[in-house]
This record gives structure tokens, C-alpha cells and sequence, in this order.
């Protein structure tokens, strides 16, 4: 607080402050040397340095990039980047760095080429002015409306002019050129020598020219050093200062405000930075790196590669508050207030000396207003307090500019921060109007905050929310679209699709799929997907639990009739209806047989010829059938003893005769009808051995029986089989005779040292032999 | 002496920390939604939540009601609704109805959904498509790994493997990568990455992309290397019956998230327990890596030192016995009650397992991995198929048959097809397609009658011109080349050696000393020769896609004798079985190293097979 004026140095009568807007987030090597910049006023794209960072890298590597060398950089209005490129096409992109359009400059400009180029702002929107080769200018008030106009010849000119400027007056554009030290107005018609009033006889070259903001003022710096300030009409001179610097600037720009109190320029030269007024003195600023200047309406903007700066006059309000040993009213509030808040009774004769005089509204104004030309938050707040304070002591003060002053401040303190990049002042704001700071924000998809601030100033529906909805929305579309532009013409995008690593951009696959899907009609979609496993699997993905059916098309589409097959048989699965079932399952075989899948196809058809059968038993038998398999179906015939069924599934359907003897011999067993299974086992000699029928017996705990089925095991599983009926002596015997050193060994194990002790003896003498061999 | 330094253990990093960090995390997303709320829990997440964050906890944070995501109409009065959940398209659908139906009814509340590990964007596209995207507020829960136990780390997500080898979907190889990525910052970062597969790829270069952006700390690694793996690599090892303890708890028993739930047949009441299977189970620790016929013997002696432990109470004095039962005691009983939980999980193994028929799978098995008597084997598989033994079982063999022989020949592969089909129903068509397109059944093309000139060439000439051969003819058809592979890696040592499997020799122990795990040995050999150098020709058979990085901390290469270079991390990615890693932890005490293993679910021959059923749709 007690600081606000360190950074204020007097200039004849007023005063002129640099207040640091806020540190670059870019990395730029080696400064802004060697870049082509431009910024936008208004605070305009400075936030997206990066993009021109981005260009400049362009600009370098590829400085033939399409067709020419880029010659200059501008804003438009509506913040798409202008590129100006030597033989005078015009690239439009959008803050992001996308492409928009291009157009060109005429055919006389792309065949003398362009020699220097402005691109400038009017009621009218931006326009573009070019010098060409053939030093003529040709120039376009309204890019977005494009009429060109070539403007009559400069007598005498011989080479490309000392400078050159354009103007707007009496709705048109006009073009002031110096050469050496005379002044052409060039008009549409004609060209209009002319001759600034009291211009310093010593110059006899105008080095360098600027309009203020307003288009009102015009400066010259001649190539004596002395800078003319006067009105661009040149029939008012304003001062004359003398620089005693003559090297040519880099750059000059006009410094004002609204209601100024002196007219003021500020001249750039390396490294050195000069304000000049009415006065003979001068403010000299050293400047450590490569700085540009950007005027705006209320000062000037300094960027550098590490700072971004404003220069302007101590707007009045804040001059009055702050100026030192000042008794303005608003001083004296200020001061009543610090006072009150340290609990000091001078509170009162502060307050009371404002009261006296009555200017107690006068002194809440004043504060108000200066806390809209702060830039410091806490400055702001001390401002707003006193106000607030004052206030409190007026019966009838209309509380509207205090509360705009509020709202507008926390907007602006909200864009001022350097994510959003908008360093706009107060006076800048209100001449912007809250609308156009809104465009701005839904330029640099900043849909939320534009949002909040949409709602936080209570802005109507229609112009407000809305409104950035809609863009909101828009923009979601037109991400696809871009997206989606070169894959159209079969570009290089597509790597984001067939980027097999490329993990993150799995999201992206996704949205393009989606839009895809919606935008190209199915034939074409799906030739598309099919050379993208990629997004063909998230897709596929997505249609088995949105749209089973899409499913189905994409596969026939790919003629794939292995997976449509198996996608009917899904599909009958999920039907209850016996006919549907079927229905699907002769689908399956269809597509089956066209992929020449006979394995399958028959398969299927033999699961009809099941499923009518099942439905046929289950009306005459009662039985739960439909839906078994084979096995389980004759094994529940079996059970209920229906076994002619089950014999006829067993001719039908080529049941290798193993499963039917283990079918049969299971089923017997689990009836326990023991002697139809010794009948079973004598009909034909049985296909899976005998063991299995002394394991059944022994599962159902007869031994009896498993007995009976011991002597018709074959050889090898003779030692099994007497071990499972627990015949260890004929286990024994057995094992001895095929000479097996294992089996022996089986046995072994099984023999009790204690009980078994002779057949151990024996066991071991065998083994003993056996080991011989 | 160096060398026994070498052989002690490296001290582990705590990855509790990790359980702490989801848990804060969790905490701190559930008071984002402030005031009383129901919660509702995906299934598959309540095990792994539990590990996290009680009920207490969540009750602490005014979770009023847990419900589990049924996918059905809910009743539940809260005003406000947060759903837990993985990112599946299904149950953001059913989300999007209630939303859709309060609306109709009238009826105002305040949605949440939490989605873990992270978002996917098909998931808010469904929310948008839905119209409810501006009436839920969506967050993720970070919670990526879950430690198991001090050396093992699961993401739990089983359906990575379905998702990611079967369905082409790659939505979760960044959740991988961002679990690596976890890893690295909490515990610093690695020296080397080796990888093979196509998936370890990418997941690697989505974890490189993370460190890319992530700001780098140079922090003292706490491991040394990093091995990633795809299941596809290797399919063999994950269809092998398990016999190590802990592998066999599994495979019967299924442990579900560290913690199985034992029946009344084994606890010998009539009720059944959750036992959490983890080293702080002392009796566990012990027995979980043996082979299972070395269990009983061991748990016989525990049983007998813990009746000399209580017989020391005989013969105290007051004083002496007070000092046990503050002291001792309570350990014991601790001890008593696992240990008898371990006995009767073993009986009823062993009651299970030393039965013939688990007897005669384990032959055909080792038959198999040989490629011994295949004839036999098919004839076994048949009759496994023909009795309905078991659908997975049978559906295991053919796999391991069809793998190990580089497919099968027509003949057979009809027919075997047609006769499951005919036990187990047509709807197995699908699982075949399934099957088919992961490699793990297949039929031999015309081409490959190749092998079969091969092994007629083999009886021809002696062994090593075989291998040889072998080699040649498996680069000419891109397949499983499990034999080949078998080969080169002397992965199945010679049979008739006898094997003691109380002093494992090399990890084939975890076989019963019939096979040693391929992933397994891939780890080893890289791990020995410091890259893949000299292991062309098994990449090469493998379908190449290996990769060896050099980490950016290679500073810290001069000083790698600390603990921390002995510890190498490995994941797995589509899961990894038991068996594997009780054969890693038997490689590291052999190399004087530990292994940490991260997998993407603990999976064993049934996870992985029921994964590519078909018969939920």
C-alpha cells in the first residue's frame, strides 16, 4: 500500500507508472530476437505465445512453408492469427493454431511481392496494407469482406519509404507515407502532399511514424531526434521534445488515455526505452531484453521474452489518492479509513474535514474508480473498503457504481490471471463491453469460466449461458470434424488409428469412432473399421452391450461367417421359444456352411435334430429335456429307464460306443439293478475294459459283485483290479507273473509288514529278480 | 564373507504404504459427497475393498447402507447415491436408468459415481448418450494395486486377460502402466525393464509416457529391475494341475483375495471360516511353497513340537506358569487353530488328490509336457471326456494337448470337439471359436504334417540333430513351439531320474520335478545374461516382441550392491498362478535376490479357462 507510487515517475504535469501485468510462462531460448510477433490490444492473445512460439518454429524450419516466407503476424479482431506470406496470401488460424482459410492479396501484389505489410484495426474490422515491390500499396479494409483497393502512385518514391502508416478518417482508410522529409496522404483517389505544422527545420528524414489508438494523433520521429506530436489530421501541432538520441527506434507507440492530461509517445530503442510529453524532460526505462511494444487505449504494453508490462499515465482518480501530501477528498477517505481500522478517533477528523466541505460522494467516487485502475487485488480492496467505509456516512448515495465496480473487478481479476492470459484494464473493459470479453474467452475454449462469468454478472440467458453453450457445443462437434477432415482424404492423420502404442489416445480412437459412426453411413464405417483393429475392438466393445444387432451387420459387411455362426448360436441361447431357437441355429448352420465350417455346420444341425427330439419326449414322457447335451439328455433317459430312447440317440447321433458302455454302466450302477449289468457286461465284449465295472461296484460299496467282473480284466490292469476289490494276494499273484518291478512296488505299499509277512518275503524276492533283469 | 552376505534375503519395501494411500484417497472422494449416503459396491470390488477400508471406516465417513451392484431396480430412501465401481459400459447403463427412473418419478438425489482404477471415456459417452451426464458427478479412485502379501501385488482385475488377449481390448494396458507408475514414485525408480509380448509393450510405453510427463525424481531405487510378461507367452504353465501347497489351496479351494473360505468338510464344524493365506500366518509361510506330499509330514512334526510347547506347562511353578500363559500361550493357541486348519485342509487334499484318477491326471499331464506316449494320452482325454469328469478339466487337457503338440491333427481335433460337444452341449462352439483364436486348441494346418516328418526323421538320427531339426521346422510354422521351446530351455528335465522333491534341485519342484514353469525360466535366463542376447532363437519361437530398457538412474548402477538391486519386480500381465510364484521365490533364495510379483489377478487352469466360456452372454 504505502508503495504505490514507487513506481510512478513524473512527466511535466502528470505522472507515469510500469505495473508488471505478470511473468511469461514461455521458454524462449534466446529471447524474442529473430521472432516475428504480434499481440493483439485489448489484452488480446498474449496468453497464446505459445502459438506463435509454435509458428515461429514453423517460420524457421520450414521457411518456405507452402508457398512463401511469412512477412508479418497480426490479430484479428475476433482473435484468429493473420499470416501475412511474401507473395501476399493471407493465412487465417484459429488460437489453437488451426488452420482456417487463406486468401490472397491480388495478382499485382503476388507478382511484385510483398515488401512490408501492416495489418490494422477500424470500425470496420481488421485490415490488411501492403507495400509491394512495384512501391505501390494495395490494401483491405475488412478481411472478413475482402475489397481490395490499390492506391494511386507516391510521387518521387524511389525506393521502399523511410516509414509508413495507415490511418482512418472520415470512414476511410488512408495511408501516410514519408520519404525523406516529405509527407504523401494517400487516399482513394488521390495522393495529397502534406506538411506537419512547426515541424523542426533541422529534420530532413522522417525516420519513423504512429497513430494513437484513436486514430486522432499522429508522432514522427525525425532523423534529428526530435519526436513531433500533433493531430493526425496535421493541423494542430501538440510538442516537439527533442530525444537527442539519433539512431533510428525499433519501435513508437503513442501513450494515452482517455482524458489524458498531455499527449505522450513512448520511443523503443535497444535496451532503452524513452516516454515523451509536452515537456522538454523525458523518462528513460533501461530495458534488459528485446522488448515490443503494443499500444493500447490506455497505455502501453511492454512484452518481453520474460515480462509483460503496462506503461501508462496515472489515470486522475488514482493521482488524486495517491499522489503524496495529496488533501483530495478520496485521500482524506482513505486515510479515515486506515485510521478506523487502527481503532484512532483521527478517523473522525478526517471524516469530518471531507463532511465540511461536503464532498464526502465526491471522495467515495474517487476511490471507487481508482480501485478499478489497480492492478494489485489487495490495492483494490483497500480502495473498495474506504469507499464502502464513506459510504456509510451518506443517506442517499447511489450504490450502482459501487457495486459494478465489485463485480467487474472480480471478472477482471479472474481473465488477469495468467492461465487465461487477458491482462485487460478497466477502461479497456468497459470500452470492450462485457460481450465481446465473453467471444473471447469461448475463442480460447475457456467455455467454463466464460460461464461463470456469464452468470456472475447476471448477463441475460440468450446473451450469456447460452450463447457459450452453444459455442461449447459447436466445438465438441468440430473437434471431430477436425479430426475427421484429413482421414476423409485418406491423410496422415490416420496415425492416430493404426498407432499401435499409442495408448493414451485411446480416448480419441473412441470419439472419433462415435462420430464416425453417426457422420458415414454404415457401408462406409465399417470399411473404415476394419483396418483398424484398434478401434474396431472398442467398437465391438461397445455394440455388445448398446447394439447387438450393429454387431451382426458388421460382420456380414466383413463376410465374416465364422463369427455370424457363432453369433446365432449366441443368439439362440437367449431365446426361450423352442421354434426362435431353432430358427437362429439354421441361421448359424447357413453362415457355417458358407464359411465352409462342415464341422460346425453339422454340429448345429445335429443340436436341431436334438432339440425336437427333447421337445417331442418331453410332451410324451413329461421329462425336463430341452436344452441338455447329448450325455446329459441320455443319461436322464437312462435314469427313468426309458432305454430304447436313449438306444435310438445312440444310433442317431454316432455316440462312439465307449460313452454309451460308460453311460450304460453308470446308470446301472446307480440303480444298483446289478444284475442287468452283469447281463450288460455279457451282451458284447465291452469297449472301455472291465475295470471300470469292479471301480463301480466298489464306489457302490459291493464287493460281490466287483468280484464277478476280476477275472475278465485285462492283464495289465489285473494288479488294479484286485488291489480295488482289496485282494492283495491276488494282487500279488498277478503282479509276480508280468514281472512288473512297479506294480510289484504298487502292491508293496499296500501289504501290512505284520499280516502280509510271507507275501511280503515273496513280493520282495520277485522284485529282487525282476531288478536282475 | 561375501558370500554368505549374498545369500541372505534383501529386506522387502513396505507396500502397505499403498493400501494407505488408496484408503486416504477413498476418504477423502467419499466427503466430497457430504452428509448420509448409500453406497453401492460392484461385486468383484467388495474382497479387495475390504482390504482397504472396513465397514467401520465407511461408516466413519456417513456411508449409511452398503449394497452390492446387482444390476437390478434398487430400494434404497438415501438422497444421495454413490456408486464404486470398475468402468464397465453395463453397470453405468444401469446407473443411467435409475437416474432416468427417479426423474420420471419425481424424485431428486444426488448421484456420485466413483470409477476405479480410472475413467474411461466410453463410460461418460454412455452417460451422455443417456442424458443423465449433468446429473452424476463422476470421480476415480486411484486404487490400482492391492498388496497381497509383503512379495505379492495384484491389480485385481481378471478380466484383463479376457479383455485385453480375446476381445483386442486395450483400455487396460494404461491402467497398468499408471500402476507401474504408482509404483515408481512411491518407491523410487528402476534400473532396467525387460519385457516380452506385445501387451508389456505397451504397457511399457504408456508408463514411459507417464514418466515422461511426471516430473523425475532421483530417488534411491528401492528394485532393481523391472520383468513384464504376457500370459500369451506362456499358457502352458497356467493349465498344469498345481501341487504346491498354496497353488493347490487354490485350485480346490479357490482363495479370493488373499483369503479362502474353508467348508464345514475341512474345519470339522459346522461352520465354515475365512483364513487369510498370507506370511503372517505362521504355520502358512512355512508349507505354502512345498510340494503338497511333503505338507503332511510337515504339519505332523509342527503338530508334535506344539504338544511338547503346552507340555512345557507340567512341572511349572505359579510364577513359571503365569509367565507362559502372558507370554507363550496365546501364541500357541494362534498357532493351534491355523495349524489345525492346515491339517484338515490337507486331508481333504490328500483325500482328493492321492485318489487314482488325480493320479493318472498328473501322468497324462507329465506325459503331455514330455510328449510321451501322446496316444495314450489322447485315449485318456477321451475318456475323461466320454464320462463327464469334469468340463474344465477336460476342456484343460485338450488345451495342454493342443499346445504342447503344436496342435492337433485333424482327425483327433474333430473328434475330440465333437465328442465335448456331445457331453458338455453345442454352446461350446463358442468357447472352440474362443479357444481357437487365443492358439490354445487348434487344428494343424495341412503345412505342418511338417512334425510329423520330423519325428519320423528323429528315429532316424541321434538327439541333437533332432533339435535341430526341430528348431527349423518350428520357425517355418509360427506356432506354440512349446517343444522346441521345451528344448533350448530344458525346461522337462530326463525322466527316470528320481526327483526329491523335499530338496528341490531347480523349480521344477512345483511339478513334482516334471516341468519347469516357461515364464518362469524366461526370467531367469534374462535376469543371468542381463538382456536377451543369446535367447534369439526362443524370442524368435516366442513371436518376438521382447525389449530390454535401461532405466534413466543408471548413476546408481556403480553402488548396486545395495538390497534394493536385489530385488527385482515382475508383473504379469493376464495373471499369474501360485505355482509360478512359489518357483520365482524358490529362484530368488537359490540367487540370493527376492521377486516382488505384480499380476493383474492371481489366476490358476479354471480362472483362465472360464474366462473364455461363452455361456454368459
Amino acid at each position: 500500500m504505502a508503495f504505490v507510487t514507487a513506481n510512478w515517475n513524473p512527466l511535466g504535469d502528470a505522472f507515469y507508472r510500469k505495473i508488471e501485468l505478470y511473468e511469461m510462462g514461455w521458454n524462449l531460448k534466446d529471447g524474442l530476437r529473430d521472432c516475428l510477433v504480434a499481440a493483439a490490444p485489448y489484452g488480446g492473445p498474449i496468453g497464446e505465445f505459445c502459438f506463435i512460439t509454435l509458428l515461429r518454429k514453423i517460420v524457421s524450419e520450414y521457411s518456405f512453408w507452402k508457398s512463401g516466407v511469412v512477412k508479418q503476424l497480426g490479430w484479428t479482431v475476433s482473435d484468429d492469427l493473420l499470416c501475412v506470406q511474401e507473395d501476399g496470401t493471407v493465412l487465417v488460424y484459429d488460437l489453437l493454431g488451426g488452420f482456417k482459410r487463406h486468401f490472397s492479396m491480388g495478382n499485382e501484389v503476388s507478382q511484385s511481392q510483398v515488401l512490408e505489410t501492416k495489418i490494422f484495426h477500424s470500425p470496420y474490422g481488421t485490415g490488411v496494407a501492403i507495400l509491394t515491390g512495384a512501391l505501390r500499396f494495395t490494401l483491405a479494409t475488412n478481411i472478413d469482406d475482402i475489397k481490395l483497393r490499390r492506391l494511386p502512385e507516391v510521387p518521387g518514391l524511389q525506393g521502399a519509404p523511410s516509414c509508413w502508416a495507415v490511418l482512418t478518417q472520415d470512414r476511410q482508410s488512408k495511408v501516410l507515407v514519408a520519404n525523406g522529409s516529405h509527407l504523401f496522404v494517400l487516399d482513394n483517389t488521390a495522393c495529397t502532399p502534406v506538411t506537419p505544422p512547426g515541424l523542426s527545420p533541422q529534420a530532413s528524414s522522417i525516420v519513423h511514424m504512429c497513430v494513437s489508438f484513436s486514430y486522432k494523433y499522429l508522432a514522427l520521429l525525425t532523423d534529428s531526434g526530435h519526436v513531433w506530436m500533433g493531430t493526425s489530421n496535421l493541423k494542430e501541432k501538440l510538442s516537439e521534445v527533442d530525444t537527442k538520441i539519433k539512431a533510428p527506434p525499433k519501435q513508437m507507440a503513442w501513450c494515452r488515455r482517455p482524458k489524458s492530461q498531455q499527449p505522450s509517445a513512448v520511443v523503443m530503442w535497444d535496451g532503452l526505452l524513452l516516454v515523451v510529453g509536452e515537456c522538454k524532460e523525458t523518462i528513460q526505462y533501461h530495458l534488459d531484453d528485446d522488448s515490443i511494444l503494443v499500444p493500447e487505449l490506455d497505455g502501453v504494453r511492454i512484452i518481453s521474452g520474460t515480462h509483460h508490462e503496462l506503461l501508462q499515465e496515472v489515470p486522475g482518480a488514482c493521482e488524486e489518492i495517491f499522489k503524496i501530501a495529496s488533501m483530495a477528498p478520496g485521500a482524506l477517505l482513505l486515510e479515515a479509513h486506515k485510521e478506523y481500522e487502527k481503532e484512532s478517533q483521527k478517523a473522525d477528523e478526517y471524516l469530518r474535514e471531507i463532511k465540511e466541505q461536503s464532498l464526502l460522494s465526491e471522495a467515495v467516487r474517487q476511490c471507487v474508480e481508482a480501485a478499478g485502475h489497480e492492478h494489485e487485488p489487495e490495492t483494490q480492496k483497500t480502495l473498495l473498503r474506504a469507499a464502502s467505509f464513506g459510504k456509510c456516512f451518506l443517506s442517499n448515495f447511489p450504490p450502482e457504481q459501487f457495486v459494478s465496480m465489485c463485480r467487474d473487478l472480480r471478472v477482471l481479476n479472474a481473465v488477469r490471471d495468467y492461465t487465461v492470459g487477458i491482462p485487460l484494464s478497466h477502461t479497456q473493459f468497459k470500452q470492450m463491453t462485457i460481450q465481446v470479453l465473453i467471444d473471447r474467452l469461448v475463442y480460447r475454449k475457456l467455455y467454463p469460466l466464460a460461464i461463470e462469468v456469464c452468470r456472475y454478472l447476471k448477463t441475460p440467458e440468450y446473451q450469456g449461458v447460452s450463447r457459450v453453450l452453444k459455442y461449447w457445443a459447436c466445438y465438441k462437434v468440430c473437434v471431430c470434424v477436425y479430426l475427421f477432415t484429413p482421414l476423409k482424404k485418406k491423410n496422415y492423420i490416420l496415425i492416430i488409428f493404426v498407432q499401435p502404442y499409442c495408448m493414451p489416445s485411446c480416448m480419441l480412437v473412441y470419439t472419433v469412432v462415435m462420430y464416425l459412426k453417426n457422420e458415414l453411413n454404415r457401408g462406409d464405417f465399417f470399411m473404415m473399421l476394419r483396418n483398424q483393429p484398434v478401434a474396431l475392438s472398442l467398437y465391438k466393445q461397445f455394440c455388445k452391450h448398446q447394439e447387438q444387432d450393429t454387431l451382426k451387420d458388421l460382420f456380414n459387411q466383413d463376410d465374416d461367417h465364422e463369427e455370424l455362426g457363432n453369433f446365432y448360436v449366441k443368439a439362440s441361447y437367449k431365446e426361450q421359444r423352442l421354434e426362435a431357437r431353432i430358427a437362429h441355429l439354421q441361421s448359424a448352420v447357413d453362415e457355417y456352411y458358407k464359411a465352409k465350417n462342415e464341422f460346425s455346420a453339422k454340429t448345429t444341425e445335429d443340436e436341431m435334430r436334438l432339440l425336437r427330439f427333447q421337445r417331442k419326449l418331453e410332451e410324451e414322457k413329461g421329462e425336463q429335456l430341452v436344452g441338455f447335451s447329448l450325455h446329459d439328455t441320455m443319461t436322464t433317459l437312462l435314469s427313468v429307464g426309458l432305454h430304447k430312447h436313449a438306444e435310438q440317440l445312440y444310433k442317431d447321433f454316432r455316440v462312439p460306443d465307449k460313452r454309451f458302455w460308460w453311460l450304460r454302466l453308470k446308470a446301472l450302477a446307480e440303480k444298483e439293478d446289478w444284475e442287468e449289468l452283469e447281463k450288460f457286461s455279457k451282451s458284447k465284449k465291452s469297449p472301455i475294459g472291465y475295470l471300470p465295472f469292479v471301480e463301480v461296484c466298489i464306489k457302490h460299496h459291493n464287493k460281490y459283485e466287483a468280484r464277478k467282473y476280476v477275472s475278465k480284466v485285462t492283464l495289465e490292469q489285473k494288479v488294479k483290479a484286485h488291489l480295488a476289490v482289496g485282494d492283495v494276494e491276488g494282487a500279488a499273484e498277478a503282479a509276480i507273473e508280468r514281472r512288473n518291478e512297479s506294480e510289484i512296488g504298487t502292491v508293496l505299499s499296500r501289504c501290512s509288514a505284520t499280516t502280509d509277512h510271507l507275501l511280503v518275503e515273496r513280493l520282495n524276492r520277485a522284485k529282487a529278480t525282476v531288478a536282475k533283469k | 564373507m561375501a558370500h554368505t552376505e549374498w545369500r541372505d534375503a534383501p529386506e522387502l519395501p513396505d507396500f502397505s504404504l499403498l493400501k494407505r494411500l488408496a484408503r486416504d484417497q477413498l476418504i477423502f472422494l467419499l466427503e466430497q459427497l457430504p452428509g448420509k449416503k448409500d453406497l453401492f459396491i460392484d461385486a468383484d470390488l467388495m474382497s479387495p475393498l475390504d482390504r482397504i477400508a472396513n465397514v467401520t471406516i465407511l461408516k466413519q465417513h456417513e456411508v449409511d447402507k452398503l449394497y452390492k451392484v446387482e444390476l437390478k431396480p434398487i430400494v434404497s430412501s438415501s438422497d444421495q447415491l454413490c456408486f464404486l465401481i470398475r468402468p464397465r459400459i453395463q453397470t453405468v447403463k444401469w446407473i443411467s436408468d435409475l437416474v432416468n427412473a427417479d426423474k420420471v418419478a419425481g424424485r431428486f438425489r444426488r448421484y456420485k459415481i466413483i470409477f476405479t482404477p480410472q475413467k474411461f471415456y466410453a463410460c461418460e459417452t454412455v452417460l451422455e448418450e443417456q442424458g443423465v451426464y449433468g446429473d452424476v458427478t463422476t470421480d476415480e479412485w486411484n486404487f490400482y494395486i492391492l498388496p497381497l502379501d509383503d512379495d505379492i501385488l495384484s491389480l485385481e482385475l481378471p478380466e484383463f486377460f479376457r479383455d485385453n488377449f480375446l476381445e483386442g481390448d486395450q483400455r487396460w494396458v494404461t491402467t497398468a502402466g499408471s500402476a507401474l507408475h504408482l509404483l515408481q514414485s512411491v518407491y523410487g525408480s528402476f534400473s532396467k525393464v525387460y519385457g516380452i509380448g506385445r501387451c508389456a509393450k505397451m504397457v511399457y510405453e504408456s508408463w514411459r509416457e507417464l514418466m515422461e510427463e511426471g516430473e523425475q525424481r532421483t530417488r534411491q531405487p528401492e528394485f532393481a529391475k523391472v520383468f513384464l510378461v504376457d500370459r500369451d507367452v506362456d499358457f502352458v504353465t497356467p493349465l498344469c494341475s498345481q501341487v504346491v501347497y498354496e497353488g493347490l489351496v487354490d485350485d480346490l479351494f479357490r482363495i479370493k483375495c488373499g483369503t479362502v473360505e474353508l467348508g464345514p468338510d475341512v474345519t470339522s464344524s459346522d461352520k465354515s471360516i475365512k483364513v487369510m493365506l498370507n506370511s503372517q500366518d505362521k504355520v502358512f509361510s512355512e508349507i505354502r511353497n512345498e510340494h503338497f506330499s511333503n505338507v503332511f509330514g510337515f504339519l505332523s512334526q509342527k503338530a508334535k513340537n506344539l504338544q511338547t510347547a503346552y507340555d512345557k506347562r507340567r512341572g511349572m511353578d505359579i510364577q513359571q506358569m503365569k509367565a507362559f500363559v502372558s507370554d507363550e500361550l496365546k501364541g500357541l493357541k494362534q498357532e493351534h487353530r491355523l495349524l489345525s486348519l492346515h491339517i484338515g485342509a490337507s486331508e481333504s487334499m490328500m483325500k482328493k488328490k492321492t485318489k487314482q484318477d488325480f493320479q493318472e491326471l498328473l501322468k497324462t499331464e507329465h506325459s503331455l509336457l514330455e510328449g510321451f506316449e501322446i496316444r495314450e494320452c489322447i485315449t485318456y482325454i477321451e475318456e475323461h471326456i466320454n464320462r463327464q469328469v469334469s468340463m474344465i478339466d477336460s476342456l484343460r487337457l485338450l488345451c495342454l494337448l493342443s499346445i504342447t503338440e503344436n496342435g492337433l491333427l485333424s482327425k483327433d481335433y474333430r473328434s475330440l470337439k465333437a465328442q465335448y460337444l456331445q457331453s458338455y452341449g453345442i454352446k461350446h462352439l463358442l468357447t472352440f471359436a474362443n479357444l481357437r483364436q487365443l492358439g490354445l486348441l487348434e487344428e494343424q494346418q495341412a503345412g505342418e504334417t511338417l512334425t510329423v516328418m520330423e519325428s519320423k526323421v528323429g528315429k532316424l538320427v541321434n538327439d541333437k540333430t533332432v533339435g535341430k531339426l526341430t528348431d527349423a521346422f518350428s520357425s517355418l510354422a509360427k506356432k506354440s513351439n512349446f517343444r522346441a521351446l521345451s528344448k533350448r530351455l530344458a525346461l522337462v528335465p530326463k525322466s527316470g531320474e528320481e526327483y526329491d522333491l523335499r530338496v528341490p534341485r531347480d523349480m521344477a519342484y512345483v511339478f513334482s520335478g516334471a516341468y519347469i514353469p516357461l515364464s518362469c525360466k524366461l526370467i531367469e535366463q534374462v535376469l543371468e545374461r542381463d538382456g536377451w542376447t543369446g535367447l534369439e532363437e526362443v524370442t524368435r519361437m516366442l513371436n518376438g516382441q521382447e525389449f530390454a530398457v535401461t532405466g534413466g538412474s543408471s548413476s546408481s548402477e556403480a553402488r548396486n550392491k545395495t538390497d534394493a538391486q536385489r530385488i527385482v519386480l515382475v508383473m504379469f500381465l493376464g495373471g499369474c498362478t501360485f505355482s509360478e510364484i512359489s518357483a520365482l521365490r524358490f529362484l530368488g533364495k537359490e540367487r540370493g535376490c527376492r521377486f516382488v510379483v505384480v499380476t493383474t489377478a492371481i489366476t490358476n487352469s479354471a480362472r483362465l479357462l472360464e474366462a473364455l466360456l461363452d455361456n454368459h452372454a
